[in-house]
């Protein structure tokens, strides 16, 4: 075997300058999607035809493509059917929010529909409007059963972000190809990208069950 | 105060009304009664729109619920229900459970729908209970909370849904003491119950709903000593 942890050393600090841009995409991308994916379940849920057709078609696309292939159309097709180019960053964070809010509103849409219908019922009966009844009464109840999913959800997009090292983004995955192009040693630097990765996840996972516990006050 | 002509509801093929003409005064106290699979509930649930009645026509207050145009939402903040299930919100505490329609749907201060919701509370007997979450209730003492949500919307008249069907039967005399004194400050109530001697103390008139059909409409004392229908008399003998 021919491994030397110490040649990357002076590269590290250049590798963790990545976990900023991960983290800003990932944060973005989860916090659109989840919007979205809010939105799309209360369509899906909806009685009016045109918006269930509309989101369980979304859905459909979305689940049934490649990411990769998403991310690709979105940067590269940017220039045939907007007219310009479109940045890295915003290419990135928009076919993962678009891709997620999909994932998002199928775990939305099942959490909803878990809520007890006398939920409803009693909040009818009380004369409170759909949408109160929506936020207020049903999603918080929703949100407490799927928070479990939704965590999974984040986890998978901090990982599957490694892929926007593909269009050219220097997150953690880009910048340890970079360190082992220079230096002729791949496994090291990639290594290190998998360990920073690894703690980013165990560290969503911990605070998943930090407000798992918050929001199981009630129980 | 309640007027109900010709309603009529099917579940699909089913159907579970079969045409039931009947009015509720102000101030009265009602109590529906029959077999399971009557009609019953369902008739209660017709009366503020959780079931949208397949034909027929609801008035309560002189306007017509059963109208496309009217609000629904603006009738049933006046009506107020209790469920079987009590149906409390899990996520608030008793207090918030109270609190939480005055303040969204009638525009109430924070102050004065907690100012409301502790005097409720008391009314039935937990204001000890005000900040525990409803999982830490007992049946009885959730079902009291369910009363006194419903009661924060000063409602013009009351519905229960067999109110004391899902509780163990010590807590059963708790809730109907409650609904009891309710009913004697003059609380417009129909009540669907199994609870022959709650109904016999407590209403004016009773409702013998059989088979989608009203077959008996009396007062108490009458109905439960001298049943007109064979249909009420051997309901009766299976109940008392």
């Amino acid at each position: 075997m021919n491994l030397d942890f110490t040649s990357i050393l002076p590269s590290l600090p250049y590798i963790l300058k990545g976990i900023g841009i991960t983290l800003q995409i990932v944060l973005l991308a989860g916090l659109l999607g989840f919007a979205l994916g809010i939105i799309i379940a209360l369509f899906k849920i909806s009685s009016v035809k045109l918006l269930k057709w509309f989101s369980d078609a979304y859905t459909s696309i979305f689940r049934g493509t490649p990411l990769i292939l998403q991310l690709a159309l979105i940067y590269y097709g940017s220039p045939q059917i907007f007219g310009f180019q479109i940045e890295p960053f915003a290419a990135a964070v928009l076919s993962f929010s678009l891709n997620s809010g999909a994932y998002i509103s199928e775990i939305i849409r099942a959490g909803i529909l878990a809520v007890d219908k006398g939920q409803r019922e009693a909040a009818m009966a009380l004369g409170i409007p759909y949408k109160r009844m929506m936020w207020d009464i049903i999603l918080p109840q929703a949100m407490k059963n799927i928070l479990p999913a939704l965590m999974n959800e984040f986890i998978t997009l901090t990982k599957e972000s490694a892929i926007v090292s593909t269009i050219a983004i220097t997150d953690i995955m880009r910048r340890a190809y970079i360190v082992g192009g220079h230096q002729y040693r791949f496994f090291e630097p990639l290594i290190f990208a998998g360990l920073i990765y690894y703690v980013l996840v165990m560290t969503l996972t911990l605070i998943g069950k930090a407000v798992e516990r918050r929001m199981r006050r009630s129980d | 105060m309640i007027n109900v002509e010709d309603l009529h509801k099917s579940f699909g093929k089913l159907e579970v009304l079969k045409g039931i003409t009947t009015s509720i005064e102000e101030g009265e106290v009602v109590a529906i009664i029959g077999p399971s699979g009557s009609g019953k509930s369902t008739f209660l649930r017709c009366l503020n729109l959780l079931e949208i009645p397949t034909s027929g026509k609801i008035w309560i207050n002189n306007q017509e619920v059963t109208d496309k145009k009217t609000n629904i939402m603006k009738i049933r903040q006046d009506v107020g229900m209790v469920f079987q299930h009590f149906h409390l919100f899990p996520h608030k505490t008793a207090l918030e459970n109270l609190t939480y329609a005055p303040m969204k749907v009638r525009g109430m201060s924070k102050q004065e729908a907690d100012k409301l919701g502790q005097e409720l509370l008391e009314k039935v007997g937990l204001a000890n209970k005000a900040s525990e979450y409803p999982t830490r209730l007992s049946g009885g003492q959730k079902q009291r909370v369910a009363i006194a949500r419903a009661l924060a919307m000063n409602p013009e008249v009351m519905l229960f849904d067999e109110p004391t069907s899902a509780l163990d039967p010590e807590m059963v005399k708790e809730v109907l003491e409650v609904m009891k004194s309710l009913a004697h400050t003059g609380m417009t109530m129909a009540i669907v119950t199994h609870e022959m001697g709650f109904a016999r103390e407590v209403a004016d008139r009773v409702l013998f709903l059989d088979g989608g059909v009203l077959v008996e409409d009396a007062p108490p004392a009458e109905f439960f000593t001298n049943p007109k229908s064979g249909r009420a008399k051997e309901f009766l003998e299976k109940m008392l």
